[in-house]
């Protein structure tokens, strides 16, 4: 008989240690090996988590500036961001221990290091202070979660501080008065915003057509009806040519058919280049294994996770877009499943991507842009807020529903939501999709009233020109 | 320019031959329809007609090989021949059309496209008498995805196979490719029972995942002394598949005895005339003419369930189908509007499907459409028998030996020659009282043959 398997995930991110702790659950040898002294990975420490208590502060801000229309006027916020770079720290470090405590309760050997491919059956750790000796860890199975880190814009400078990029804008030095944005993604708009709600001034410079590339255009006209006003400048189909560093700011030139001459050099106190993310995928030694790196870098992987090493899986930003976290953890779970003997397959019908901006931005499944690229024909039901009683209550009716349904079968191929709490409610869009519901399923499905959440409902009887709160009876 | 010949469908169930014969060589100057290829399918040797003209400059295949739909077997040099540029696309073109006609109606026009002659046509014949088996087989998921390759996943989309997580997971333990899966749900969504339905049907017929049938483990069978283990010819492996899943049609025999006397007599008398129309006057022949009396006083004898629309489909032509025993196996070609026939004709035509049958000339199509089934085993021996339905048809007549056996009559027993009935049916739709009368109805004609016109 075989020995039970000795698995090292290499990356506590939410693909690793979720990694991890199913294999443990299963009763499998696990080491954890990570750089930081808890798991945790880009997610908790530089990304989704600190991101998300930012937008929040962010959000009261903004929900404290509207309260005179509804006869309710506070002072102008005083902004402590000593105080506030704690608070985010404390959301971190908190999540962080428990994860490290949570390892810790299943067993799990968690090494701090830098790893080092020695052989398909063996790593070498060395810890990353340079104390302390290396040490070589043998296994029969491997799992690669290396995560991503942030892209950048070759040419452009990178040395002078005040040019940061995620990590460091998530660090929050202090509140410029100016910022750039490069890259109008998903990054770009939520550190954005937080920075917009705590005064400063900011700019956002997309290459492409419009915000959010690969969203519907419908849900982000929404959003960038709100942006235009907590923004200072957006600029489309505009690029950022030439940064110089002057002493009172970064100069920045834009080139753009669109961009005004006003806009064509700015200097900004700060600049943030949020161009996307690049996977890890160079992790030392693996050239000592027939683990395949992709042309664009990513691991090559099997529907299982499995690399061309038949023993090394790998998940997660270094396997392939969406670069989200819940999509590694899924993965995570498949890997840790082939490894135990299963059947598995990575193969989701819908994997959700949020955008947390106010209004937040989501979707998942089939997007109307990409029925139209496929040629696929599809029917759109749209259920606009404006119409729903919850919406009005809280003052937020700028928020639509959308469902992208097959004209045949009446199934929900794609749910894509604008409006606040947007991120939240996209899971009832994700089940529907994954379940196959037909649109019949969502609209005999009572959901409480009031709530966001009816749109959903509303949206399927839409699709029926029956909507209870929009009168638009389907052309036949 | 050259152009390449490709072997066009040859109808749904038929996914490759083997060449038994190449009928022409490199240098021939083909015509339009001219025979190019002797093929070898699961049930019938086929010559495949030309679609192009022009000089064959290549032969790609040679006696033996396996060929599939679509496959290039001919380079052909159309310069010169008349034969337009546009002939190998008309060519490709032309079978999938009439496929899709196929569809809509079994009796499939001609292609508009003149300039295809011929082969698409036939084509199209071949298809839409396929489909019928096809129906049979198993019950066809009207959307059948492609099987994906291997496991790979398909792309995350929303547009994958209509199934819960869960049941996906299912299917993949058990091995299944879910977007070949029949979803019975609203939408054609996938249940677990779907999942479950599609594994039994592909271990009853070995079809889909392409297991052979009852691949049941079994024993080492030389412990106990020598064994061989031959392939099986096409036709034993499309017998057996088919007749695995003939026989999950719940079948009742209804067995009666006809009083022969009479009508051997006439026959004896009569065989000479029947001789002059070029066949020989059968029991089968009569059989077959009695048959198809009798199908069209009870039409649910010549009907189909169609379980996937919970329909009962009845034909409205009577094509009757004998089964013929032939040195490699079991064939059953098709008498076709045996009801407008006279019994001279159909001995005639009995006598020619018989030969083809043993020569294996026999069409698919002269194999096909059948609406019931005879078959007499009397040549052999027997008492009784109970054959299987050959589905999608829901009833058999089985004729077995006559002999002369005391009858009581009058109060005294005569000897009377009695010739033995096994009618199998398909319960599902036909009741027993209906199989009786039916039965009944037959032996009352052989008995009293003015009953036909009474």
């Amino acid at each position: 008989m075989a020995p039970s398997p000795h698995l090292v995930v290499v990356g506590g991110g939410p693909g690793g240690y979720a990694a991890a702790f199913y294999a443990a659950d299963l009763g499998m040898q696990v080491t954890l090996v990570d750089r930081e002294a808890n798991p945790g990975g880009v997610c908790l420490f530089r990304g989704c988590i600190p991101s998300k208590a930012l937008l929040h502060v962010a959000k009261v801000i903004g929900e404290a500036a509207h309260a005179p229309a509804w006869g309710i006027t506070f002072g102008q916020p005083k902004i402590d961001v000593d105080k506030l770079r704690g608070y985010k720290n404390d959301v971190v470090t908190r999540l962080t221990g428990g994860l490290g405590q949570l390892s810790k309760q299943r067993k799990i050997a968690y090494v701090q290091g830098e790893a080092e491919f020695v052989s398909n059956r063996s790593i070498r750790v060395t810890p990353v202070d340079g104390k302390g000796d290396a040490r070589t860890i043998d296994f029969t199975h491997a799992i690669i979660a290396t995560g991503s880190r942030p892209a950048t814009v070759p040419g452009l400078s990178m040395d002078d501080p005040r040019v940061m990029d995620s990590t460091t804008a998530l660090d929050l030095p202090d509140v410029p008065g100016s910022l750039l944005v490069v890259g109008g993604g998903y990054i770009g708009l939520e550190l954005g915003s937080v920075y917009a709600a705590l005064g400063t001034k900011v700019t956002v410079v997309e290459m492409t057509a419009g915000l959010l590339p690969g969203a519907d255009r419908d849900l982000v006209t929404i959003l960038s009806r709100r942006l235009e006003k907590t923004l200072d400048t957006v600029l489309v189909n505009a690029k950022v040519v030439e940064m110089t560093e002057e002493k009172k700011g970064v100069r920045v030139r834009i080139e753009g058919a669109d961009v005004a001459d006003a806009d064509k050099t700015r200097v900004f106190d700060r600049v943030l280049v949020s161009v996307g993310r690049r996977p890890n995928s160079n992790v030392p030694g693996l050239d000592k294994t027939q683990v395949k790196v992709s042309q664009r870098g990513f691991i090559e992987v099997d529907a299982a996770r499995r690399t061309a090493e038949p023993n090394i899986y790998a998940i997660g930003d270094v396997v392939g877009e969406p670069m989200l976290a819940h999509k590694a953890s899924h993965e995570a779970r498949v890997a840790v499943e082939a490894i135990a003997g299963h059947k598995v397959a990575f193969e989701p019908q819908a994997i959700p991507a949020v955008v947390f901006t106010d209004p937040e931005v989501a979707w998942c499944g089939l997007t109307e842009t990409e029925a139209k690229a496929q040629g696929r024909t599809v029917e759109i039901a749209r259920f606009p807020w404006a119409a729903l009683g919850r919406a009005q209550a809280i003052d937020r009716p700028d928020g639509m529903t959308k469902l992208v349904i097959d004209p045949k079968t009446e199934r929900i191929l794609g749910v894509g939501i604008v409006g606040t709490g947007a991120g939240d409610l996209i899971s009832e869009g994700v089940l529907a999709v994954e379940m196959a519901a037909l649109a019949t399923d969502l609209k005999l499905s009572i959901h409480p009233h009031p709530t966001l959440s009816e749109t959903i409902m509303e949206a399927a009887e839409v699709f029926f020109g029956q909507s209870t709160h929009v009168h638009r009876p389907k052309r036949k | 320019m050259a152009v390449e010949f490709k072997l066009p469908e040859l109808g749904e169930n038929i996914e490759k031959g083997d060449v038994v014969r190449v009928l022409v060589s490199a240098g021939d100057v083909l015509k339009q329809d001219q025979p190019v290829l002797e093929l070898e399918t699961d049930k019938a040797t086929i010559e495949v007609p030309s679609t192009v003209e022009g000089t064959v400059t290549e032969v790609r295949v040679k006696a033996g090989d396996q060929v599939k739909p679509g496959q290039a077997v001919l380079l052909v040099d159309s310069n010169g021949a008349g034969a337009p540029a546009a002939e190998p696309s008309a060519e490709a073109d032309a079978p999938a059309a009439a496929e899709a006609d196929a569809d809509a109606s079994p009796e499939t026009d001609e292609p508009a496209d003149g300039g295809s002659g011929k082969a698409p046509a036939r084509t199209a014949e071949v298809v839409d008498i396929a489909k019928g088996r096809s129906a049979a087989r198993e019950s066809a998921p009207a959307e059948t995805r492609p099987p994906a390759a291997s496991d790979e996943p398909p792309p995350a989309d929303g547009a994958g196979a209509p199934a819960a997580p869960s049941v996906r997971r299912f299917a993949r333990e058990l091995g299944i490719d879910i977007g070949a899966v029949h979803g019975t749900g609203p939408g054609g969504r996938i249940g677990q029972g779907d999942v479950k339905a599609h594994a039994k049907t592909q271990l009853r017929s070995g079809g889909g995942a392409g297991a052979p049938v009852a691949a049941a483990r079994l024993p080492d069978f030389s412990k106990w002394g020598e064994v061989e283990s031959r392939p099986m010819s096409n036709i034993r492996r499309k017998t057996a598949e088919h007749l695995s899943v003939a026989w999950q049609a719940p079948h009742v025999t209804q067995h009666d005895r006809a009083d022969v006397t009479d009508l051997e007599a006439f026959r004896a008398a009569q065989a000479k005339r029947v001789e002059a129309g070029g066949g020989k006057l059968t029991v089968t022949a009569i059989l077959i003419r009695v048959a198809a009396e009798a199908i069209r006083r009870f039409p649910q004898f010549a009907s189909s369930a169609d379980m996937a629309h919970e329909a009962i489909i009845y034909k409205k032509y009577i094509h009757i189908g004998v089964a013929v025993d032939t040195p490699n196996g079991l064939l059953v070609p098709v008498v076709r509007d045996a009801d407008r026939k006279t019994i001279t004709e159909i001995a005639a035509e009995l006598g020619t499907l018989s030969e083809k049958a043993r020569a294996r000339k026999l069409s698919l199509d002269e194999m096909s459409g059948g609406v019931f089934t005879v078959t007499n085993l009397g040549g052999i021996g027997g008492t009784l028998f109970t054959p299987i339905v050959n589905q999608p048809e829901v009833a058999i007549l089985g004729v077995s030996r006559g002999a002369t056996e005391p009858v009581w009559r009058d109060g005294q027993f005569v000897p009377r020659q009695m010739l033995p009935l096994s009618l199998s049916y398909d319960h599902r739709v036909i009741d027993g009282a209906d199989a009786a009368r039916f039965l009944r109805f037959i032996v009352g004609v052989l008995e009293e043959p003015m009953s036909m016109i009474l």
